[in-house]
């Protein structure tokens, strides 16, 4: 019973007799949520255009972080070397096109998810080669990206708001909102999903599948500097980065691998879960469930949605 | 043979030649030794039984399918293969036979992605979505929504195709091929899977079409009677190889295409 009591009634009562805990905790969860979902959305992007599962969208979003860091730490202005990391993704998916896509072009999927394996340990040898392996600070001031917290008197308490975290919250949605309006309204946008939908029927139109990788490369490699940028900020750049790129795993499951607002609403009801979880439900288990919550809530979606919130619902002829 | 008063266009000078083209497929022939020419204005149409090959010969005319031996002669211009880019680039547009429609999308998308070749807006421009970009994307809908009014599709524009129904989305598909601005419109079973209702609807467009755009058509359809009354010609394909190749009455009675469609006794 006490136990039962523990879980079903307990987490909900301190709910409601500390709200601005509440309200500190949820914001919490979405700012985490943000990061899972611009992770998750580079992995859409690719999945959706070119049908391969990019394991190496985890180490792009690091690698465009050392980039960055890297170059400023080689003398070159902030804002410089922002637009050269730039340059940088651009020339890496103009290179994963040419080396990578185009001669597997026609293999299985699961050759294709392979290569991109190859691909991830490619980017970490190489990153660590030029930046060397030691943990670096994000330049986020030179970036001119607020610093410090704001505290806001609500719902009986106060609640502490970083100003980095409602940046990133402006940033993403910025971000989402220019390639939804990128892919709904330009020739290029409609070209992607073009290609997406059906390859032959795109090829008979004279689409070129090889611009359009790149172009979709090139967008996943943005959204993963962003996402660098953004994470590096709160806490610092380093390899150990690459873990987030699995928390996108439950995000995909729960968003369905094709949908862009799958991918937004999954990272948010991740992020926000994960941390409800470790707050309210946490301490019964000794805490740290965070690290495996998200999973957990993927699991169930797997039993009861496997398409996802928003994925295609697949229906087979026979 | 045509409707009454016989073809509108006047049917010239050869737009597309293949010559002596063979395709395989590991140790399987689909096409062996074929050669044939379209004509510009024409309606030509490809008819044969089942596995005659018909859609890996439209496959190499728009660079599907890459033959091994033979030449394709493409508006003066001689090839060993076409490449779907070059096919697209040259003026040559295609239907499928299950409709390859982009599904997620609009009608109206739909169409506005056969313009792709047709706008040149860069990258930057059309990321920002202004100056040239929004000024071209006003241009080329006016002349989509024009597709649109001809196939009397309007009031189904907005809805994303894969909801339509199988007869509309062979519409949409052709509207799609239309606003390539095609020289050479290649259509892969027009009519296949239709009542008999838009099978007329259908054929008054591909006759509209090639009256009010002057479009070349080369055609691939089981329905003889359709066949009969839309083409000017046609070429007739069995295992692979090429047994008649005429007018339709010609080709009618043909004893080689009548053995090749009702079997003969061995």
């Amino acid at each position: 019973m006490d136990l039962l009591y523990k879980i079903f009634v307990d987490p909900f009562l301190q709910m409601g007799t500390a709200p601005d805990l509440l309200v500190q905790t949820l914001w919490e969860g979405l700012v985490a949520g943000v990061l899972y979902s611009l992770i998750a959305l580079g992995f859409v992007l690719i999945f959706k255009a070119s049908g391969v599962f990019n394991f190496a969208q985890g180490i792009m979003v690091v690698f465009a972080a050392l980039t960055l860091v890297g170059l400023h730490e080689h003398g070159v202005p902030a804002y410089l070397a922002l637009a050269l990391t730039i340059a940088v993704m651009f020339c890496l998916a103009f290179a994963v096109e040419r080396l990578i896509l185009r001669p597997l072009v026609n293999q299985p999927d699961i050759i294709l998810f392979m290569a991109t394996f190859g691909l991830t340990y490619f980017l970490i040898g190489f990153g660590e080669l030029i930046s060397g392996g030691e943990t670096k600070i994000m330049i986020a001031n030179q970036l001119g990206l607020p610093r410090g917290a704001i505290d806001l008197k609500m719902a009986g308490g106060f609640v502490s708001i970083q100003k980095i975290d409602i940046a990133a919250a402006i940033i993403a949605s910025l971000m989402v909102a220019g390639l939804a309006i990128f892919f709904q309204r330009t020739r290029i946008g409609r070209a992607l999903r073009a290609v997406a939908d059906s390859h032959r029927a795109a090829l008979s139109v004279g689409i070129s599948l090889e611009q359009i990788w790149v172009i979709v490369w090139f967008a996943a490699g943005l959204v993963a500097l962003t996402t660098g940028i953004m994470w590096g900020a709160r806490s610092d750049v380093s390899f150990a980065l690459d873990v987030i790129a699995l928390k996108a795993l439950p995000v995909l499951i729960l968003g369905g691998l094709t949908s862009i607002p799958g991918a937004i609403v999954g990272g948010l009801i991740i992020g926000v879960g994960e941390k409800l979880g470790e707050f309210y439900w946490g301490p019964l288990m000794g805490s740290g469930i965070e690290s495996w919550f998200a999973y957990v809530i993927a699991l169930i979606f797997l039993l009861f949605r496997p398409q996802g919130l928003f994925g295609e619902r697949i229906i087979e002829r026979i | 043979m045509r409707a009454v008063g016989g073809p509108d266009v006047a049917v010239g000078d050869v737009l597309l030649s293949v010559e002596n083209v063979s395709l395989s497929f590991g140790g399987v022939k689909a096409v062996s030794d074929v050669s044939f020419d379209i004509r510009k204005g024409e309606i030509r149409a490809i008819i044969g039984p089942n596995g005659a090959g018909k859609t890996s010969m439209l496959n190499v005319i728009n660079g599907f399918y890459q033959p091994q031996k033979g030449r394709i002669t493409f508006k003066g211009q001689t090839r060993a293969k076409m490449r779907p880019h070059d096919a697209a680039y040259g003026g040559i547009a295609r239907t499928f036979q299950n409709v390859a429609l982009f599904r997620g999308m609009t009608a109206l998308d739909n169409i506005m992605a056969g313009r792709t070749l047709k706008m040149h807006a860069n990258f930057f421009w059309q990321l920002l979505r202004y100056g040239p970009a929004l000024r071209e994307e006003v241009e080329h809908r006016e002349h989509v929504e024009e597709i649109i009014d001809f196939l009397k599709i309007q009031e189904i524009r907005r809805v994303p195709v894969g909801r339509l129904p199988y007869g509309l989305q062979k519409r949409v598909e052709l509207g799609r091929a239309l606003a390539m601005e095609p020289e050479l419109l290649l259509l892969d079973e027009p009519m296949a899977g239709m009542n008999l209702e838009e099978k007329e609807d259908m054929s008054r467009f591909v006759l509209d079409v090639n009256d009010h755009y002057g479009t070349t058509i080369a055609l691939i359809e089981h329905d003889m009677g359709v066949v009969m009354d839309l083409s000017d010609r046609v070429v007739v394909l069995d295992h692979g190889n090429k047994i008649a190749d005429g007018t339709p009455d010609e080709v009618k009675r043909n004893q080689a295409v009548i053995d090749a469609y009702l079997g003969v006794a061995h």
